[in-house]
C-alpha cells in the first residue's frame, strides 16, 4: 500500500483498530459492566428435562428466602405476548408454515432442557439462585422428540399440541421447476447422491448474554441494556409484539458487545423478562448469562440432515442439481429461523456454476431441542457443503480433476450479471480468478512432492478446494418483503458535523467486534479529505441513532456504509452551497478536494472547518435559501444483494494409525470487491476459517435421545484453539466491484465460515483416497479423529 | 457456588484436624473442585486449604527414588523433575494449559483419580509410593477405579515416592475438547521390569497392560506389541471415542511410549 494512504487513514489503508484500544486496555463498556443503583437480579429456573406436562409450580418456599423480591411464572404473563418470529415461510402448497407461540416463560408444558419454568427476582445473584433451588415444581415427563426424521412420522409425541404435527413447513424451490429437475435426472448422463449431515453448533461468543431491565417512572420509560446486535430490532419486536410499550417509551441500548456470530441477532425471553420486570418492581432488574446457562439458552446453529443429488451430462456439465433437507428449528421459532434453510439457503444452491435447473425441498421440524436459527453465514454454509461436497465426489467418481471439473461450469466473467436459475441475479465476480489465486497461494503446483514427503513420514496428505458464492449485503426490503420478512432490511446514517469541524456519525449498524468505528471513520475522512480521527462513529442505542437494522448478513459496510456515504454526500451538497456564498462563487464551480473548498481554476478556496463554522455560526450565509447547520440523515436500502466469493484450498495430513487430522496449509482467495481497511478484512476472514474448522473437525452439539444436551460445557464441545489452526494465507487482490452500492463493496464477515468447512472434509478424502483407503467418499463433520478411523477400518 | 467457610492450615498437622470437623473438604490446586463448586455439585461446610503448608511442596532426589510433595505444581514438576527423571517432566508438561498447570497439584490429581488424568499413568507405571499423613500405600492398591482410591475420610497425600527408571515415556492422545487423555500410556523400564499403565481408556480408570509389560521385558521395542491388544470390553464410550477406538488407541500409544522411551 502506498505510504500516502496509509498516512490519511482513509479508504484503503490498514488503520488499527481504534477500538481496539479501550478493549484491550480494560475501558469498554459491556452490558455487565452496567449496574444501576437500586439492582435486583434475576435468576432463571430451567427445565432439566426436555419435554414434559407442568401440573404444578410451588413457589412458597422460595417466596420465604432472605433477599427474594419476586418470583415469576407464566401466570405472571398472561396478557403479554410471546416472543415473535420475524419471518413467515409459505409452503409449497402456498400454506402459511405452523407458528407456535413462544412464551416467555414455559406455559403448560416445557420443551427442551433450558426452556425457563420460572424465574426469581432477588437482592443479589446467590439469593436469587438459592431461591430458584427451592422452587417446588410437578413436572409430568413426555417422550422427547430429537430425532428429526422419528419427528415427521406419522404418529409421533407432538412438540406443541395445537399445531397439527412437528413439520413447520415443507418447502419448495423453485416449486415450478419440479418436475423439469425429475426430468433432466432420468437423462442425465451421470448421476452423484451424497447423503449429509451439517452439523449443529453453539456459537460461543466470548461474551455472554446480559440484559439490564430499568423503568423510569418520571418519564414512564423504559430502558433494556443488552447484547445484542441490532438494538432497534429488539426494540421493534420487544415492545410492539411482546410488552405492548410503544417505541417512544422504550430504548434499546447495545454497548460494547463481545461477539455475537448470530446469535445476539435474536430477541430472547429473558430481555422481555428483565424490562417487564423493572416495569413491575420499578427497579432495575439484571441477568447475567453462565456459560453453562449459554448452552441451554442461545439460539444454535446449523442441524441440517440433507441428500443432495448432481446430475451431469456426457461432457460433465451441470445439469441439475436437486436436494432434500430436514432442518432442525428446536422447539420454537426463534427471531429469523424460518428465513435460515430457505430463502438463505435455497437461493445459494446455484453456487458459481451454470446449472441450469435446481430444486430444494426443506422440511423444517419442530423438535424437543433448543431453538436454532442463523449462525455465521446461515444457511450458505449449508448450500455451499453441500454443493463443493458433491462437486467433489463427482469429479472422483468421474475421474476428472476437481479443479477443472469446477472450471467447466463456472460462469465465465463475461455473463455478468448473471441470471440464476434460483432467483438471484449476481451482478459481478470472477471466479476463474479466484480460482487461479488460490491454485498460486497454495502452491498446489507443489503437493505431490509435498505428499510423497508424508508418505516417507507415515502420514496421508490431501489438498481439498471449495469455491464458495454468498449473497450478503441483506438485502432489498421489498424482495424480502415478499420472501416472508416481517421486517425492512435497509440501514441508516445520520451525520452530525459539528461548528469546528469534527465529525459524529450515528450509524444503525452495530459493531460486535467488526471495528465499525475504524472503518466507517475512513469512509467519511475520504469523502470529506479529513482525517479519520476527526470522525467519530456511534451506534447502539436507539435514543440517539436513526431506525436502524443492525449487524449481520455481512451486510455493514455494503449497507450501512451506503446509508454512510448517501449522508455524507448531503453534507458535502450542502457545504458546497456553504461554500460558494463564502467565496461568492457558482456552486457548479465548487470543488472539494483534501478537505478545501476550491473555486474550479482559481486559487480561492475555503477550508472545511469554515465551512462548519459558518454553518453553525451564519453570519454571512445565505438564510433566505438555506438553513443553518450541518446535520444529514439517510436511509440506504439496497436493490440486489451482494455476491462476494472465493476459492478456498485447504492441505492436511491425516495419522492414519489414529484418525487424527492435522491442516499444515489453509489459503483464501477472495474476492470482497472494493477493501476498505485490509488489515481488518484479513483479520475477518482469519475468524471466519477459524470457525468453519472448528465445525469441519472439532464442534459438535449433541443430544442424547432424552434430549439431555451432552456436550453442555467446554469439556465436550470442542472449541478452536490456536495450536488447532495453521498460519492463514489469506488474499483478496481478487478485485470484481459490486455494481450497485456506493462503495463498491461486498462484505466479508462470513466468508471464511462459509467457504472453509467443504475444503477440509475435501481435503480429508482425498488424503484418505490417495492413502488407498478408497471406500471413504464421506465423513460427517466434525471430522474428529475417532470418526476418521471408524471411516478407515472397512 | 455455595457459602462455605474457608482455613487455611500451615501444617500437615493442622490440616488433618480442620479435615476431621463435620463438612469439611481439602483443596488443593483446586482445578477440578473450582469448577464443581462453581456449578453446585458440591456443597462443602469447610474448605480446608492445602496450599499453605510448606513441607508439602517440592522436589528432590532419595538415592534411586524422586520424592515430589503432594502440593507441587505441574509447572514445578515440569521444570524440576526435568534432569532426574525426564519422562514425568514431560508428562506434567502435557497437562491442560499455563494456568492449571500453575494451580493444579500431583496430590490433587491422583485424589481426585480422574480416570482421563495424567498422573495416575506415570504414578501406577513406576509402581510409586503413595505417602500421606498416616500411611504409604503402593500404587497398585492406590487406585481403586474411577474416581475412586485407598484414600480414607480426612486422609492427606503428602508426598509420592517414584522410583526413577532407567527409561520412560507418556504418550498421550488429547481429547479434542477438553486435552484430558482420551488415551494416555505411560511407560516405565526398570532393571527388573517394564511397566505399563494407561490412563483415560478404561470405566476402571489407570490401569497396568500386563501383557504388553511382558512382551517389553523380552523385547522392549515398538515391533514387540505389533500382535497385542487390549479388549473393548470395560473402555470408555463416549462422545470422543468408541470402545474399539480406545481399545486400538492403547495399542498406538503404548507403540508410541516405547518408541519415545527407547
Amino acid at each position: 500500500m502506498p505510504k500516502d494512504i496509509e498516512a490519511q487513514g482513509g479508504i484503503g489503508a490498514s488503520t488499527k483498530r481504534r477500538e481496539d484500544i479501550r478493549f484491550l486496555t480494560g475501558n469498554g463498556r459491556y452490558t455487565d459492566d452496567i449496574n444501576l443503583r437500586g439492582q435486583a437480579y434475576v435468576h432463571f429456573l430451567r427445565s432439566d428435562m426436555a419435554h414434559g406436562r407442568i401440573n404444578g409450580l410451588d413457589t412458597a418456599a422460595a417466596d420465604a428466602m432472605p433477599g427474594v423480591i419476586r418470583i415469576f411464572t407464566a401466570k405472571d404473563f398472561e396478557g403479554v405476548g410471546g416472543l415473535p418470529c420475524g419471518w413467515q415461510v409459505t409452503d409449497r402448497h402456498g400454506q402459511p408454515m405452523q407458528e407456535p407461540k413462544h412464551p416467555v416463560l414455559a406455559e403448560g408444558k416445557v420443551r427442551h432442557v433450558g426452556d425457563p419454568i420460572a424465574a426469581v427476582v432477588a437482592e443479589t445473584p446467590d439469593a436469587a439462585r438459592d431461591a430458584a433451588e427451592a422452587i417446588v415444581f410437578d413436572i409430568d415427563e413426555l417422550p422427547a422428540v430429537i430425532d428429526m426424521k422419528a419427528a415427521l412420522a406419522e404418529g409421533a409425541t407432538k412438540v406443541h399440541d395445537d399445531l397439527s404435527s412437528n413439520l413447520c413447513y415443507d418447502w419448495g424451490f423453485v416449486e415450478e421447476n419440479r418436475e423439469a429437475v425429475n426430468e433432466a435426472f432420468t437423462k442425465a448422463a451421470h448421476v452423484t447422491r451424497l447423503d449429509l449431515v451439517n452439523n449443529r453448533l453453539v456459537a460461543n461468543p466470548m461474551e455472554p448474554r446480559v440484559a439490564v431491565g430499568d423503568y423510569d417512572a418520571w418519564n414512564d420509560q423504559s430502558t433494556l441494556y443488552t447484547t445484542s446486535q441490532n438494538p432497534h430490532v429488539i426494540r421493534l419486536l420487544m415492545g410492539a409484539f411482546v410488552l405492548g410499550i410503544p417505541e417512544h417509551k422504550l430504548r434499546v441500548v447495545a454497548p460494547d458487545v463481545g461477539g455475537g456470530f448470530g446469535s445476539k441477532i435474536f430477541h430472547y425471553a429473558e430481555e422481555a423478562f428483565c424490562t417487564f420486570a423493572a416495569r413491575q418492581l420499578k427497579r432495575p432488574v439484571k441477568w447475567t448469562s453462565s456459560r453453562a446457562e449459554a448452552f441451554l439458552s442461545d439460539a444454535h446453529g446449523r442441524d441440517h440432515v440433507t441428500t443432495i443429488e448432481l446430475a451431469l451430462d456426457a461432457d460433465h456439465k451441470f445439469a441439475a442439481i436437486r436436494t432434500e433437507t430436514r432442518a432442525n428449528m428446536g422447539a420454537y421459532l426463534s427471531t429469523f429461523a424460518p428465513s435460515v434453510p430457505t430463502w438463505l439457503h435455497g437461493v445459494l444452491m446455484a453456487g458459481n456454476y451454470t446449472t441450469p435447473l435446481i430444486y430444494v425441498n426443506v422440511k423444517a421440524v419442530f423438535t424437543n431441542t433448543i431453538p436454532v436459527d442463523a449462525y455465521r453465514g446461515a444457511g450458505r454454509p449449508e448450500a455451499t457443503f453441500q454443493l463443493e461436497r458433491v462437486i467433489d465426489k463427482a469429479a472422483r467418481e468421474l475421474g476428472v480433476d476437481p479443479v477443472e471439473l469446477r472450471r467447466k461450469n463456472f460462469i465465465k466473467p463475461e455473463q455478468f450479471p448473471y441470471q440464476t436459475p434460483v432467483a438471484v441475479v449476481y451482478d459481478t465476480g470472477n471466479y476463474h480468478a479466484t480460482m487461479d489465486k488460490l491454485l498460486e497461494i497454495s502452491d498446489h503446483a507443489g503437493f505431490a512432492a509435498r505428499a510423497e514427503t508424508s508418505k516417507a513420514n507415515g502420514k496421508l496428505r490431501g489438498f481439498g478446494i471449495a469455491h464458495y458464492i454468498e449473497a450478503c449485503g441483506i438485502a432489498p426490503s421489498n424482495l424480502v418483503g415478499q420472501l416472508g420478512a416481517r421486517a425492512g432490511l435497509y440501514e441508516s446514517a445520520t451525520v452530525r458535523v459539528n461548528a469546528t469541524g469534527s465529525i459524529s456519525v450515528y450509524t444503525g449498524s452495530h459493531s460486535h467486534g467488526q471495528g465499525h468505528e475504524t472503518t466507517f471513520a475512513q469512509v467519511v475522512a475520504e469523502m470529506i479529505g479529513i482525517d479519520a480521527g476527526q470522525v467519530e462513529i456511534h451506534h447502539g442505542d436507539t435514543s440517539n441513532t436513526p431506525m436502524g437494522m443492525g449487524t449481520y448478513g455481512s451486510r455493514s459496510l455494503a449497507v450501512g456504509g451506503s446509508a454512510i456515504v448517501k449522508a455524507t454526500n448531503k453534507i458535502i451538497d450542502k457545504a458546497k452551497k456553504i461554500a460558494a456564498h463564502l467565496l461568492e462563487a457558482s456552486e457548479a464551480d465548487i470543488e472539494l478536494k483534501d478537505g478545501k473548498f476550491a473555486v474550479a481554476g482559481t486559487d480561492k478556496s475555503v477550508d472545511w472547518a469554515g465551512v462548519t463554522l459558518a454553518a453553525y455560526v451564519p453570519h454571512n450565509y445565505p438564510l433566505e435559501s438555506l438553513e443553518p447547520g450541518l446535520e444529514e440523515t439517510a436511509f440506504y436500502d439496497p436493490s440486489n444483494f451482494t455476491y462476494p466469493s472465493g476459492g478456498y484450498g485447504c492441505e492436511v495430513e491425516v495419522d492414519p494409525e489414529t484418525g487424527k487430522v492435522e491442516i499444515l496449509a489453509f489459503s483464501a482467495a477472495d474476492d470482497f470487491g472494493n477493501i476498505v481497511n485490509p488489515m481488518i478484512v484479513d483479520g475477518q476472514v482469519q475468524g471466519g476459517l477459524a470457525q468453519g474448522i472448528g465445525q469441519a473437525l472439532l464442534e459438535n452439539c449433541t443430544y442424547d435421545e432424552n434430549g439431555q444436551l451432552l456436550s453442555a460445557s467446554y469439556m465436550d464441545y470442542a472449541m478452536p484453539r490456536a495450536d488447532d489452526l495453521p498460519s492463514f494465507r489469506v488474499d483478496h487482490s481478487c478485485v470484481t466491484p459490486c455494481t450497485h452500492n456506493p462503495l463498491g463493496v461486498k462484505g466479508c464477515g462470513e466468508a471464511g465460515a462459509i467457504g472453509s468447512p467443504p475444503a477440509v472434509v475435501n481435503a480429508v478424502i482425498d488424503a484418505l483416497q490417495r492413502g488407498g483407503y478408497t471406500h471413504v467418499t464421506h465423513i460427517d463433520m466434525p471430522l474428529t479423529p475417532a470418526r476418521v478411523w471408524a471411516a478407515m477400518q472397512k | 457456588m455455595y457459602a462455605f467457610d474457608f482455613v487455611k492450615p500451615s501444617s500437615i498437622d493442622d490440616a488433618v484436624k480442620a479435615l476431621s470437623a463435620e463438612g469439611a473438604q481439602p483443596i488443593a490446586g483446586g482445578q477440578t473442585l473450582i469448577p464443581t463448586l462453581k456449578a453446585r455439585l458440591n456443597a462443602p461446610e469447610t474448605l480446608v486449604s492445602l496450599t499453605g503448608i510448606a513441607e508439602l511442596k517440592g522436589v528432590c532426589r532419595d538415592g534411586d527414588v524422586l520424592v515430589i510433595g503432594a502440593g507441587t505444581s505441574h509447572a514445578a514438576v515440569a521444570r524440576d523433575a526435568a534432569a532426574e527423571f525426564p519422562g514425568l517432566a514431560a508428562l506434567a508438561l502435557q497437562i491442560g494449559d499455563p494456568a492449571v498447570r500453575n494451580r493444579g497439584t500431583l496430590g490433587g490429581s491422583i485424589a481426585n483419580n480422574d480416570p482421563a488424568a495424567c498422573y495416575p499413568a506415570a504414578v501406577l507405571a513406576t509402581g510409586a509410593t503413595v505417602v500421606t499423613d498416616r500411611r504409604e500405600i503402593a500404587a497398585d492398591d492406590f487406585f481403586q477405579g474411577m474416581f475412586t482410591t485407598a484414600l480414607e475420610e480426612g486422609e492427606i497425600v503428602t508426598s509420592v515416592r517414584f522410583p526413577i527408571p532407567e527409561v520412560s515415556a507418556y504418550a498421550k492422545f488429547a481429547q479434542p475438547a477438553s486435552r484430558f487423555a482420551l488415551t494416555g500410556v505411560f511407560v516405565a523400564k526398570f532393571a527388573e521390569g517394564v511397566r505399563v499403565a494407561v490412563t483415560g481408556a478404561s470405566e476402571d480408570g489407570v490401569f497396568r497392560w500386563t501383557e504388553a509389560e511382558e512382551a517389553l521385558v523380552r523385547s522392549f521395542a515398538p515391533e514387540a506389541l505389533a500382535d497385542l491388544r487390549v479388549p473393548d470390553g470395560g473402555m470408555i464410550n463416549d462422545l470422543h471415542g468408541t470402545p474399539a477406538y480406545r481399545a486400538h488407541l492403547v495399542g498406538v500409544m503404548t507403540r508410541r511410549a516405547v518408541k519415545a522411551a527407547s
